[in-house]
């Protein structure tokens, strides 16, 4: 049993590749669903987001697990081949998927180092996954680590002050657009989590007028609502374009929602006073020519980094107490895996050695009828003599061999050789009422 | 007395040009203050400059290349002054500082030795002033274009670092370039006009037809259509910064012209 990721993220792929793979919120159970029954996989998790796609799962074989995963990730989209996907794969196991898990979840790998929203993504990947019932003690285990590692990254590190993120680089490039944001108007096409976050971020800096439109348009009805904004009809957005200074279009269209025409014919009316267009969906919702238009400044996700590296040497100082934090973090959990394997086995062959010893010495001792005190000692020491000698060298192998790639080997054996299934099953079953009398 | 607060100035904004220039090139935070201090102390021996000139001379200093050229760069350092004060737009100081320097090096290699006043240039000092205020507004407003076009070449080529982050936002220039044109606009046609009435009374004609009238009429039309376009049809971000920055070359071309033929009946 190991635990392995193959991915592929803002820095090994191209937007418009990670767009083709990325699997939206409405796909994710049915792409759960498809990944519990793939081959070699025993638990699987999946985290979609803008800038990264990456599985997680827990398998028999290291080696076939990385391959089927692999096979997996391109099959996500339909027009994509393995030639297109597979330069941009990174695939880890053990430690190191552990590791890459808690970095991202720490936002340690994160396009804006120590932004917010990664740590929320995983949870939610994590949610959608046990409403799949595609985790098991494995991933559950692990992802709620990673999890609180994140949270212990952002609370005991200055990795998330100065709050930078891809929406905080928007802000910051409004302010070298427009000097005074308080005047500005905001329109917000798409009312998802990122545009929300967006607009959250301009009404801080100051922006007291929003419009938000949205396909549905109850939901633009009621984001408007909580943001004090104005609701705009979906079919009508285009119209209100020349009094917005700032457009940010996040929504989950897979077509461009707003050309250079209509950029055009805004800034027209607007008398050519500059606009600033903000591209934060994926796939892109605003046609990249929009950018060749004078006056008009278009950035997508991955310009964004550009405005973001600025602040990210700065923050890789914190990083590295961050990484410190997840260097401390990952060897526990690999021991708890390992051990998940080897030492259940070494307490349960313990354990029923143990049960053989007395069950014996009490047949015995019925037999022998009356002994004296010394006699009944001597009888017992044999006993556990006998068992002593007998499981000192396969404990001691068990035991050598639990931080070794071989370990599961050796445990399976060890199960099978002795019938220790049943006994294990027992103690499983103990641990986890246990666990929740604790819960 | 003059001269030498004249010296001290011109070495007070050499020293300006270069650490504004210095801290434009790099990351010298921390010299932003000492630069403004020698900016300030420059335009105080600057001023003194001139007031002691005025005393000496007898009249208000402004009837030689020499005395134009070195007011022309004390209003600039002036504008810069105010506006670093009022919207710390530090930056300014690298582009204004080495105008003005320029400018007030050009007036020492004129001849500067103060000229008995003919009683018929007695008034001639408004028409160059506002001429001269005239040109200083077209100065600052392509200076904005400049700072726009910079702005907006890293804007595009999504270029976020260096003069990036000292420029200010893109609107800011848009409205310093269109103030200072609306305010250079009106003090060129007054000077132009008083110019005109000048000649009249002086030479008893309005116009005639010379090399710097004809640039000073061509400009003076140039900034009309900018500032029209402006107004009427959205000439304003990209477009005005252009116009400006190549409606400025004319003006430099047409000061160049009168400064080298020595038309001018003050030069």
């Amino acid at each position: 049993m190991n635990i392995v990721a193959v991915g592929l993220n803002h820095r090994t792929a191209p937007v418009e590749l990670r767009e083709r793979l990325a699997v939206t919120e409405a796909r994710l159970p049915e792409a759960l669903a498809r990944l519990k029954r793939w081959p070699g996989i025993d638990e699987g998790v999946i985290l979609s987001t803008c800038n990264r796609v990456e599985l997680y799962a827990v398998v028999k074989d290291t080696e076939l697990g990385l391959e089927s995963l692999s096979e997996y990730m391109v099959t996500i989209a339909a027009d994509v081949s393995p030639g297109e996907v597979e330069p941009h794969l990174y695939r880890l196991d053990g430690a190191d998927a552990v590791k890459h898990l808690f970095r991202v979840a720490a936002s340690l790998d994160s396009m804006v180092i120590g932004e917010p929203q990664i740590l929320g993504q995983v949870k939610e990947a994590f949610e959608a996954a046990l409403a799949g019932k595609s985790t098991g003690v494995v991933l559950n285990k692990v992802v709620k680590k990673a999890i609180s590692v994140g949270k212990r990254v952002r609370t005991e590190t200055g990795i998330a002050e100065n709050a930078v993120s891809v929406s905080y680089a928007a802000v910051e490039l409004a302010k070298k657009i427009f000097q005074n944001l308080a005047e500005k108007t905001v329109l917000l096409v798409g009312a998802g989590e990122m545009g929300k976050l967006a607009a959250r971020h301009f009404i801080s800096a100051g922006v007291r007028r929003v419009l938000i439109t949205n396909r549905n348009y109850d939901r633009a009805l009621d984001v408007a609502k909580r943001f004090n904004a104005l609701p705009v009809p979906f079919d009508e957005f285009h119209h209100e374009m020349a009094g917005a200074d700032i457009v940010v279009c996040a929504t989950a269209a897979d077509s461009f929602v707003i050309g250079p025409e209509d950029v055009q014919r805004a800034l027209h009316s607007r008398r050519n006073r500059p606009m600033f267009l903000i591209d934060i969906s994926d796939p892109r919702n605003i046609d990249p020519a929009v950018g060749t238009l004078d006056n008009a400044y278009l950035y997508n996700i991955d310009d964004l980094q550009g405005q973001v590296d600025m602040n990210i040497e700065q923050r890789l100082r914190e990083a590295r107490n961050a990484e410190d934090i997840v260097r401390a973090e990952v060897p526990s959990i690999v021991m708890w895996m390992k051990s998940l394997e080897v030492v259940p086995t070494i307490v349960a062959l313990r354990h029923r050695a143990n049960e053989i010893q007395r069950a014996e010495i009490e047949r015995i001792m019925a037999k022998l009828g009356d002994l004296s005190p010394r006699q009944r000692a001597l009888v017992e020491e044999l006993a556990a003599a006998i068992t002593n000698k007998l499981l000192h060298s396969p404990l001691i192998a068990l035991k050598a061999e639990a931080d070794s790639p071989n370990g599961s080997l050796f445990a399976e054996t060890t199960q099978r050789l002795f019938d220790l299934e049943k006994e294990l099953q027992r103690m499983s079953s103990e641990s986890s009422s246990e666990q929740g009398r604790r819960e | 007395m003059n001269v030498l607060f004249f010296e001290v100035t011109l070495l007070l904004y050499f020293l300006g040009t270069v650490l504004f220039l210095t801290q434009l090139a790099g990351r010298w935070e921390k010299g932003s203050h000492a630069s403004f201090a020698v900016a300030g102390a420059g335009f105080f021996f600057h001023t003194l400059a001139l007031v002691s000139r005025m005393i000496e001379a007898g009249h208000i200093p402004l009837t030689s290349m020499h005395e134009a050229l070195s007011f022309f760069s004390w209003a600039l350092v002036l504008v810069f002054l105010v506006v670093e004060l009022r919207y710390r737009v530090h930056i300014l100081g690298s582009f204004i500082l080495p105008l003005a320097f320029i400018s007030l090096i050009s007036a020492a290699a004129l001849p500067r030795e103060i000229r008995a006043l003919e009683p018929i240039f007695r008034n001639v000092w408004m028409h160059v002033t506002l001429s001269l205020l005239g040109t200083v507004a077209f100065a600052v407003a392509f200076i904005a274009g400049l700072m726009y076009l910079i702005q907006e070449h890293m804007l595009k080529s999504k270029h976020l670092d260096g003069l990036y982050r000292k420029l200010p936002a893109l609107d800011f220039l848009d409205e310093l370039n269109g103030r200072a044109i609306s305010m250079g606009f009106p003090l060129l046609t007054l000077g132009i006009i008083t110019g005109a009435l000048f000649a009249e009374f002086a030479r008893g004609s309005f116009l005639n037809w010379n090399a710097e009238q004809i640039g000073a009429l061509g400009t003076w039309l140039f900034y009309l259509i900018v500032l029209l376009g402006r107004v009427t049809v959205g000439w304003r971000a990209k477009k005005a910064a252009y116009l400006t920055v190549v409606g400025f070359a004319g003006v430099v071309f047409t000061l160049v012209g009168v400064i080298l033929k020595g038309q001018h009946p003050f030069a």
